[in-house]
């Protein structure tokens, strides 16, 4: 075998930065996928061959435990090398910029740069400055689209459709990228969105995103999801009052027992505030899928990684071009 | 008020359809400049070029002393004769900040030196643009200050302003107010609109403008002091500004090419290249600029020419400094996106650009008649040309035009005189 052998065939990268880029058949695509990378979560060997001999670096300037943990794993089930950058202890600490970190974690010819960062845009501009395909783990308040991806495939696992359901999110949309993301995806896929929450944090402008709006905890019952947001409590630090305070918050629109219907789930991207955005008896009740959005993580990372990489994707003229 | 390089002045002939709104000209004529003075007019043949009074720029960034890595007085005043302009005001808010005369002196004797087109520089409200104390105004204007601002920031203080408003009738110039309640732009970094919200980009509401807006007009008002109020973006800051003008407030308002030509939908592309402070807005706010640029209400575009460097605007959309570079492409920018397709007519652009901000500071006119310093520019209305990252003058190429190609071009400047710019 020649060194040149060991090139992958050069195609157009491909990258996953925002739902928004994406079209319901790519979204369909990347669940199947997904369901096909379930059955050998079964198998006693549950590593595959598929991306052996394939870089994928895991780039991390926010802290994070899940996303870090199940994109690190994806990659090691599909046999691809792994290496995550914090930026605590890294070149980051002693001031490069990140389009510098981009490049020169290029040198090394990772095929995948998976990146979370605090500011919106960031998964962009490192797509810009690298020649690996990008996948956006949280950029700031923007986008976490392998957060809705995964949602959508719990959603499904547990209700057996996406088409036509009706999904509440509930709490503080205005700084939530998971929200952002899960409108989008739902509103591909033919499935309906109200996002509730207080005015301060739930804004009619938030309807150019696909989704209804509503400060009233009650239009809950009308959904098949509940889908709950974590309250952070810098949103009522001085200057930042969005609310008065966690207990008035709670009263009004926490996830009660209550408040939940029989026949509806309960979802949340974690990590929970019990006794806060969600009771502690409604997250430990069979209706919550939190344990089960966890595992679709690890499939639907490696479905993605699969699908930037790998999957043939057939050709498509991009929207807005006649 | 205005200081550049010293040298001969020239002599010259310019040619094609002369078009001076403020005179009442339009036709084709010749102009013979002998010795810096236009000596002669006569009539001509017409041909492919558009003679027009040169423009005036009132609001530039020189970033010098302090940033010359990202503009200096020669860079900026060769970008400004690229673009067609006799005079340009540049801000204060440099290190040190424009709030004594020394540092004025000091800026005064390097553009005598360096400043290709004649340049006045505006002083800072307060010390070290500090919010806290007056600076020393009348001294300042008589070293030469052309105008008063804290542009970058806001005064704060709402007795500050009044007492600004009230001191400035010592120095005798205009203050000139970057307005912006600090309280609602707080992590502002898009216009508060459907587009942040979608984005998630922190939200700068209108109301974050044209609440300053409205104050330092009652301010202006009961203290029967004159204002400029500098790049408006918002429909209630025009509002706000209409109500103050038909009250007799002598208010004058700027606005900038990229905030009658772009909205916030220019955002989505999270280029660092389309963020601006004030943000872009609605495009509801677009067409009340428009309209008050039609009408008079605004009489002055600035372009608020803000040179970034390179590796300060390559980081992500929320981590760049606000701000775009404009001196060369103000002309093409609106012959292109509003002449052509009709929103503006080239008289009101040609008045705006030139008549209206001198008059608006007290500068001399570019007129266009025998006897007169001549400041003239001559425009190919034809001619298009594609906006690239090496094809500035400035140091900065932080444009929002780059990659565009541009209907209408600056082929010749004269700037008191002299002749400063050939394409």
């Amino acid at each position: 075998m020649t060194v040149g052998e060991l090139r992958p065939p050069a195609a157009p990268r491909r990258h996953l930065l925002s739902i928004a880029d994406l079209a319901r058949e790519d979204i369909e695509r990347i669940l199947e996928t997904a369901r096909r990378m379930t059955s050998s979560l079964d198998r006693e060997m549950k590593k595959m061959p598929t991306l052996r001999g394939r870089t994928v670096v895991n780039l991390f300037y926010e802290s994070s435990t899940r996303t870090l943990a199940s994109f690190e794993l994806a990659a090691k089930r599909l046999s691809a090398d792994t290496m995550s950058l914090r930026s605590s202890g890294s070149s980051v600490d002693k001031g490069e910029s990140l389009k510098d970190t981009a490049s020169t974690l290029s040198a090394y010819d990772p095929d995948v740069i998976v990146v979370r960062h605090p500011s919106i845009g960031a998964a962009a501009l490192v797509a810009r400055w690298s020649a690996a395909s990008v996948v956006n783990a949280g950029d700031g308040k923007h986008q976490h689209p392998t957060q809705a991806l995964l949602d959508l495939y719990a959603m499904q696992e547990a209700l057996g459709r996406l088409e036509g359901l009706h999904v509440a999110i509930v709490g503080d949309v205005l700084h939530s990228r998971v929200a952002r993301s899960l409108v989008q995806a739902l509103d591909l896929v033919g499935a309906d969105s109200t996002v509730i929450g207080p005015p301060t944090l739930v804004s009619r402008d938030l309807e150019a995103l696909g989704c209804a709006t509503s400060n009233d905890i009650r239009d809950l019952a009308e959904a098949d999801v509940v889908y709950v947001l974590r309250m952070q409590q810098e949103r009522m630090s001085a200057g930042e009052a969005f609310i008065p305070s966690l207990r008035e918050y709670t009263a009004l629109y926490g996830v009660t027992p209550d408040r939940v219907r029989p026949g509806q789930v309960v979802m949340h991207p974690g990590p929970m505030n019990r006794g806060v955005e969600i009771d502690a008896q409604v997250a430990d009740s069979e209706a919550a899928l939190v344990v089960d959005q966890v595992r679709a993580g690890l499939v639907v990372r490696m479905a993605v990684l699969y699908d930037v990489l790998v999957a043939t994707v057939p050709e498509r003229i991009p929207a807005g071009v006649a | 008020m205005l200081f550049s390089r010293n040298g001969r002045s020239d002599s010259l002939t310019l040619e094609g359809r002369v078009l001076a709104p403020a005179q009442g000209i339009d036709e084709c004529l010749r102009i013979t400049v002998t010795d810096g003075v236009i000596a002669a007019i006569e009539p001509a043949a017409a041909n492919a070029l558009v003679i027009a009074p040169a423009f005036v720029d009132p609001h530039v960034h020189l970033r010098t002393p302090g940033r010359e890595d990202e503009e200096t007085l020669r860079s900026g005043t060769e970008a400004a004769a690229a673009g067609g302009y006799c005079a340009i005001l540049a801000m204060p808010n440099t290190e040190p900040v424009v709030d004594s005369a020394a540092v004025l002196g000091a800026l005064i004797e390097a553009a005598r030196v360096d400043a290709l087109v004649p340049t006045g520089f505006m002083a800072s409200i307060s010390k070290g643009q500090g919010g806290q104390e007056l600076s020393e105004m009348a001294e300042l204007a008589s070293a030469g200050a052309a105008a008063f601002t804290d542009d970058g920031k806001p005064v704060v203080s709402a007795s500050l302003m009044r007492r600004a408003l009230q001191y400035s009738a010592l120095a005798g110039r205009p203050l000139a107010l970057h307005c912006e309640e600090r309280a609602l732009s707080k992590g502002g970094q898009a216009h508060e609109g459907r587009v942040s919200a979608e984005i998630g980009l922190g939200p700068y509401p209108s109301t974050a403008e044209s609440l300053m807006v409205e104050r330092d007009l009652a301010l202006a008002a009961a203290e029967e002091r004159p204002l400029h109020l500098m790049h408006l973006s918002a429909r209630e800051s025009v509002h706000a500004l209409r109500r103050a003008r038909d009250a007799g407030v002598a208010a004058t308002a700027e606005v900038t090419p990229h905030h009658l030509c772009l909205t916030d939908e220019a955002v989505r592309s999270l280029d660092p290249n389309h963020k601006m402070n004030p943000p872009l807005r609605s495009e509801d706010d677009r067409s009340a600029l428009l309209e008050a640029l039609r009408d008079g209400a605004i009489g002055a575009v600035a372009t608020d020419h803000a040179p970034h460097a390179r590796h300060e605007k390559d980081v992500p959309f929320e981590d760049a400094p606000f701000g775009v570079t404009g001196l060369e492409t103000s002309f093409a920018a609106l012959h292109t996106y509003l002449v052509v397709p009709g929103d503006l007519t080239l008289e009101t652009v040609l008045e705006r650009m030139s008549t209206g901000p001198a008059r608006t500071f007290g500068l001399g006119e570019p007129r266009i008649e025998t006897g007169a310093r001549a400041n003239l520019v001559a425009l190919d209305l034809e001619a298009e040309w594609k906006v690239t990252e090496n094809g500035f003058r400035s140091l900065s190429a932080n444009s929002w035009l780059l990659g565009k190609t541009l209907r209408g071009r600056v082929v010749r400047t004269v700037a008191d005189g002299r002749e400063v710019f050939v394409a």
